[in-house]
């Protein structure tokens, strides 16, 4: 499979080339956020830093202090879904170029990824110290009083392996997956579960 | 009991348990990832999880960075060895997180502020288990991701025609995978309760979880439905993290309780593929003697 290399902070330009199903490698500078960040910048909260064109990346990560530089220990990434009241309202405000998570998002977010020219891109869930070695470096932490897995962690990360489920033209592979399961859920039904003996 | 030795014990259980995925999981991984199409996006899903996995036990890092909610099945007589066993469980937890193998999990739901050690009212879970024989202590990390997919149904239940029979059973099993999609962190192993109560049936559910993937239930009638549930699951199509492909569940373990004429329950306890789990068997002066 063909990877796209990409790098944060994203271009409007690259953005609009991404479309489901597409293998990305991300590099640069992306940012940690999760239920508390979420909720605070949805709720008018100011970002500690501009987040135009940024990753924000759904993880709550394990994070060690030695001598004086932070360390991350694992990394991978949380379930958007539990965003999907908050992000569209961050997406239209402060423009990031992408969210990165696992699990996929809703109608909501959908509608905002195309409004404004954003990304999901799904990281492989559990897989924590793959994607923590993809972290070159940590470059700051804000809104700390979240407690350490919640706080917003500015990362510097190489070749993170990511794949693109909803583009910025509307389209979705988790709402795809949705539907088809579904239909495959009532086949299954069709045939009932008979204790032996019965018919 | 020599406490510092239990204590090193208890601290080594913990830190296995949430670095080194069980063999039989990896093996259902590796077999899973045999049978996706080549160069699909189900296979190099698994070959990440595989890699990452392999990772954490050449590193001692955790598997994932959500570490869990913490539950603890202390086994054994009813003697002062529970307290201090209890005691040698805490304590690791502490050791563990600041270590950075344990993330800080616990956060206090009114003031919302972390307790940083892990530790907070009825954190870690603990049970304990009166029974004959040396002590036994089980552990189970269990990423809240999988836990917030975790379903209880009353039956009868109208939306999916589930009544009160097994076919009722098997209608809420499978509708509970669907919802789950890929956001439990799928190939998920489901713990099931049919019957008990609203409490008792989650934690039989997830008492479940400890059997091991290949061990066949000792009811040929639930063994039945396992096996059913589990072929049928994996013909939903929603695939490692629920990106598409073969592979939703990695099995299904079917418990029951007793359940009052009124109710009728089915719990589902969804654990996500990175099952972490194990059990030590402990001697008199708070050794591991074996591994289970």
């Amino acid at each position: 499979m063909a990877v796209k290399r990409i790098i944060s902070p994203l271009d409007p330009g690259v953005i609009k080339t991404l479309c489901v199903g597409d293998m990305v490698s991300l590099s640069g500078r992306i940012i940690t956020g999760r239920d508390q960040v979420h909720k605070y910048l949805a709720e008018g909260g100011t970002p500690p830093i501009d987040l135009t064109g940024l990753v924000i990346y759904h993880c709550g990560p394990i994070v060690v202090e030695e001598n004086g530089r932070w360390k991350i220990t694992a990394a991978g990434p949380t379930t958007s879904m539990r965003e999907e009241p908050y992000e569209a309202e961050i997406i239209s405000r402060l423009r990031p170029g992408a969210i990165m998570g696992k699990g996929g998002m809703g109608e909501k977010t959908r509608k905002a990824l195309k409004d404004c020219v954003c990304v999901y891109l799904h990281a492989t869930g559990g897989a924590a110290q793959y994607l923590a070695q993809r972290i070159a470096k940590v470059e700051a932490v804000y809104l700390t009083e979240f407690g350490q897995p919640e706080a917003m962690w500015v990362l510097d990360v190489k070749d993170l392996p990511a794949m693109v489920t909803m583009d910025s033209h509307g389209r979705s592979l988790h709402s795809n997956i949705q539907e088809e399961s579904l239909k495959n859920l009532n086949a299954v039904y069709e045939h009932p579960f008979l204790r032996k003996g019965q018919n | 009991m020599d406490t510092s030795r239990l204590k090193t014990s208890m601290h080594e259980l913990i830190r296995r348990t949430c670095t080194i995925l069980p063999e039989d999981i990896i093996q259902a991984l590796q077999e899973a990832c045999r049978a996706e199409l080549s160069g699909s996006i189900a296979e190099e899903t698994l070959e990440i999880i595989l890699k990452s996995t392999s990772l954490s036990s050449t590193t001692g890092l955790p598997i994932c960075q959500d570490t869990g909610a913490i539950l603890a099945i202390i086994e054994g007589q009813p003697d002062k060895t529970v307290f201090l066993v209890e005691e040698a469980i805490k304590d690791s937890v502490k050791t563990l997180t600041k270590e950075g193998t344990l993330r800080k999990n616990c956060v206090d739901p009114i003031t919302e502020k972390n307790t940083d050690d892990n530790i907070g009212a009825f954190v870690p879970q603990i049970h304990f288990e009166p029974k004959e024989g040396p002590t036994l202590v089980s552990i189970m990390l269990k990423g809240g991701g999988s836990e917030n997919m975790s379903a209880q149904y009353s039956l009868p239940l109208q939306r999916i025609q589930a009544g009160r029979d097994l076919e009722g059973v098997r209608r809420c099993i499978l509708d509970s995978v669907h919802q789950a999609q890929g956001q439990g962190c799928a190939p998920g192993v489901l713990g099931v309760c049919i019957g008990g109560d609203r409490a008792s049936g989650y934690l039989i559910a997830k008492k479940q979880l400890f059997r091991k993937l290949d061990d066949r239930n000792p009811s040929p009638l639930l063994a039945s439905l396992e096996q059913t549930v589990f072929g049928e699951a994996n013909t939903l199509g929603i695939g490692p993290m629920g990106l598409g492909g073969k592979t939703t569940l990695l099995g299904v373990k079917i418990g029951t309780a007793g359940r009052h004429p009124a109710s009728y329950f089915v719990t589902v306890s969804y654990s996500c593929w990175a099952t972490r789990r194990s059990t030590v068997e402990l001697d008199a002066e708070g050794g591991i003697t074996r591994w289970l």
